[in-house]
């Protein structure tokens, strides 16, 4: 038994069937890709084959390439990673905590969420990973296996090690849960190219579906399975952020000792990462004509978490802020003094405009149902939470307790080409992901198309005229 | 006449007519060998009797050995095989080694538990499954039944019991 309320919006517009959905999504896996398409990955090949080259001159000659100094030791990279990172929260997010709380607009999101957790996670990983500098040793230093030195084994004390197990675990994690996701949408591209003939489509589909069938039985151990995900997933999230939070907060700089980090974190990773959903789901929708599935109402939703969880950042700047002050510890008080009012005032400033300010907009029914405005807001979130990691990173560290070793951080062309190489493998990652896979998960919108879809408000309506 | 050869295939259109479906051809007698269906039928695995699946068990298990192999491999590593001074803490100290040890338990339960569902599902990248009908994937949902396995009925005795619940058609299917 379903309980439908006659007070929520419909999740799919359009009159849509079952067959419908079947044909609007798997279509773009089949036809060949537009012009659009192209120009997109011509764009993002030439961003990645740049940044690969400034990747490839850290590694040749060493991360010296960088603008790091004395005193400003981490800069880009960290700011970078933890932005990636914080992205990466938005597609397990919708898709397992969304999911325990039978939330059915997720339905038409969390796949192209998922992809983007995956591709940002990865890109987040490359600068841990070139960090290292000679990256090919790195297994022996980032995982506790037998080596030369004795074995001298890795410090299970340290966050930064904590980092490698939460990110792995997370990324694996999420990759199986989106897979498992796929597997029943395969099967219909399969089948689809079974009708229509084409045997080479139909054999690879098969095989990314692992010969799905799709009987009862199998359906049954199936939500069993992405059930349990949802749940290991939950907990699995909240505890990625809060870990590379720990790589802050367990040092005694002051600007990073704090306790509040952990859920302000991951207050900020959610936040961003709805932001980049939006950005992206944006275009998608546009592109691919998924009015009907990807409604206003779905991004009215997603604006609605944008508010929370940036009302959630805001209150975390001014407690910050606040505890400085109201702790007595000069260094501490001064360093936020100096995020405030030094040389880096106008990233705090920006900071506090992108993520505090802007986002209230959305209290206005209009802006926050306006595609225009949502997708500035979004790309505006985007880049104050780049600032905001960057203010804690390079503002706690640029003034550090000797004032004739205080300085600035100036990023070299090394610096921008890597973070250029991160959007060139994300965006190339995304537009394949867009062609070769459906973008939407058919199977769970199939399920609630009979019920959740514009006909069944219409019926409702009618019969409760007819009570009435 | 062998099993698993010989089948009638029933298509239903909507999923609220199967459930109904499910029972009226099993309060005929007939045994359904399986319901085949585009996307998650709730309360069809109840309509078909089948058990309550045991994954969650198996997820338990493998989190379980997560568990304890992070906390043995740590506790070992640091306290035992070459205990270091690390900020003046104990070798072998409990709150440090938690968040290593809970992200082997979801890694485990998580892989452990998929690993359990692709092999009892028989699931395989190299596998042909076998198909009653293409549009068993696309907006149909597929009742076949085996009639070695209901050799009291006649073949237009299980296409009526089809078409009485509810079946839009009821077609015949042959493996050689």
């Amino acid at each position: 038994m379903q309980v439908v309320s006659g007070v929520r919006d419909p999740l799919v517009t359009g009159g849509k069937t079952v067959h419908d959905v079947s044909h609007d999504i798997s279509r773009h896996v089949e036809n060949p890709p537009a012009k659009s398409w192209y120009l997109a990955m011509a764009i993002s090949l030439a961003v990645f084959g740049y940044g690969l080259y400034c990747v490839f001159m850290v590694l040749w000659n060493g991360i010296g390439m960088w603008g790091l100094n004395k005193t400003v030791g981490w800069a880009w990279d960290i700011t970078n990673f933890v932005w990636w990172v914080g992205i990466g929260h938005a597609g397990t997010l919708i898709s397992a905590i969304l999911l325990l709380f039978r939330q059915k607009w997720r339905m038409s999101i969390n796949r192209a969420a998922e992809a983007m957790t995956i591709f940002a996670v990865i890109c987040a990983a490359t600068f841990p990973l070139i960090h290292m500098g000679r990256l090919w040793l790195g297994f022996y230093w980032a995982l506790p296996l037998p080596n030369t030195f004795g074995s001298l084994w890795v410090n299970f004390n340290s966050p930064l090690l904590w980092d490698v197990f939460a990110i792995s675990t997370y990324f694996t994690v999420s990759l199986v849960f989106w897979y498992i996701g796929l597997i029943p949408d395969f099967a219909v591209i399969r089948d689809r190219a079974q009708v229509a003939g084409n045997k080479v489509r139909a054999a690879v589909y098969n095989a990314l579906s692992f010969g799905w069938e799709g009987g009862a039985k199998t359906w049954m151990r199936y939500e069993s399975v992405a059930l349990i995900l949802a749940g290991l997933s939950t907990p699995l999230v909240l505890s990625v952020h809060t870990i590379v939070s720990f790589d802050f907060a367990t040092s005694i700089i002051p600007g990073w000792h704090t306790t509040i980090f952990p859920p302000y974190f991951v207050a900020g990773a959610i936040f961003s990462g709805f932001a980049m959903v939006l950005t992206l789901l944006l275009i998608t929708r546009k592109v691919f004509k998924l009015e009907d599935y990807i409604t206003i109402y779905h991004i009215e939703l997603m604006n609605i978490v944008i508010i929370v969880t940036g009302s959630i950042v805001g209150v975390a700047y001014i407690t910050e802020l606040f505890i400085s002050w109201y702790s007595g510890v000069e260094y501490e008080g001064y360093a936020f003094f100096n995020r405030v009012q030094g040389p880096y005032a106008w990233a705090y400033w920006s900071m506090m405009t992108c993520n505090v300010i802007s986002p209230q907009l959305f209290w206005f029914r209009k802006i926050r149902t306006s595609l225009v405005a949502t997708f500035v807001l979004s790309i505006v979130v985007n880049i104050g939470m780049w600032f905001e990691r960057f203010v804690i990173i390079v503002t706690s560290i640029h003034r550090d307790y000797i004032p004739s070793s205080w300085t600035m951080f100036h990023p070299t062309m090394y610096d921008i080409g890597e973070y250029l190489f991160t959007f060139g493998l994300f965006f190339t990652a995304f537009l394949l992901f867009a062609k070769f896979f459906p973008v939407i998960n058919m199977a769970e919108v199939k399920s609630i198309v009979k019920h959740n879809s514009e006909n069944v408000g219409a019926d409702k309506k009618v019969s409760e005229k007819q009570h009435a | 006449m062998d099993a698993n050869k010989n089948f009638v295939v029933g298509i239903f259109d909507d999923e609220d007519i199967l459930l109904e479906g499910v029972e009226k051809v099993r309060d005929n007698g007939v045994k359904i060998h399986e319901v085949y269906s585009p996307f998650p039928v709730h309360g069809l695995d109840e309509a078909l009797g089948y058990k309550r699946s045991r994954l969650p068990m198996a997820a338990f298990l493998f989190g379980m050995t997560g568990t304890s192999l992070a906390l043995t491999m740590q506790i070992w590593m640091l306290g035992y095989d070459w205990p270091m001074i690390i900020g003046g803490k104990n070798f072998a100290s409990l709150p440090p080694f938690i968040p290593v040890t809970f992200e082997l338990t979801v890694l485990l339960a998580a892989l452990g538990m998929v690993a359990t569902f692709m092999i009892v599902s028989d699931m395989k990248p190299y596998k042909w499954p076998r198909q009653f009908d293409l549009r068993s994937t696309d907006d149909k949902h597929v009742m076949a039944i085996d009639l070695a396995l209901n050799a009291g009925k006649s073949k237009e005795d299980i296409k009526r019991i089809l078409k009485e619940a509810g079946a839009s058609e009821a077609n015949d299917k042959n493996f050689d």
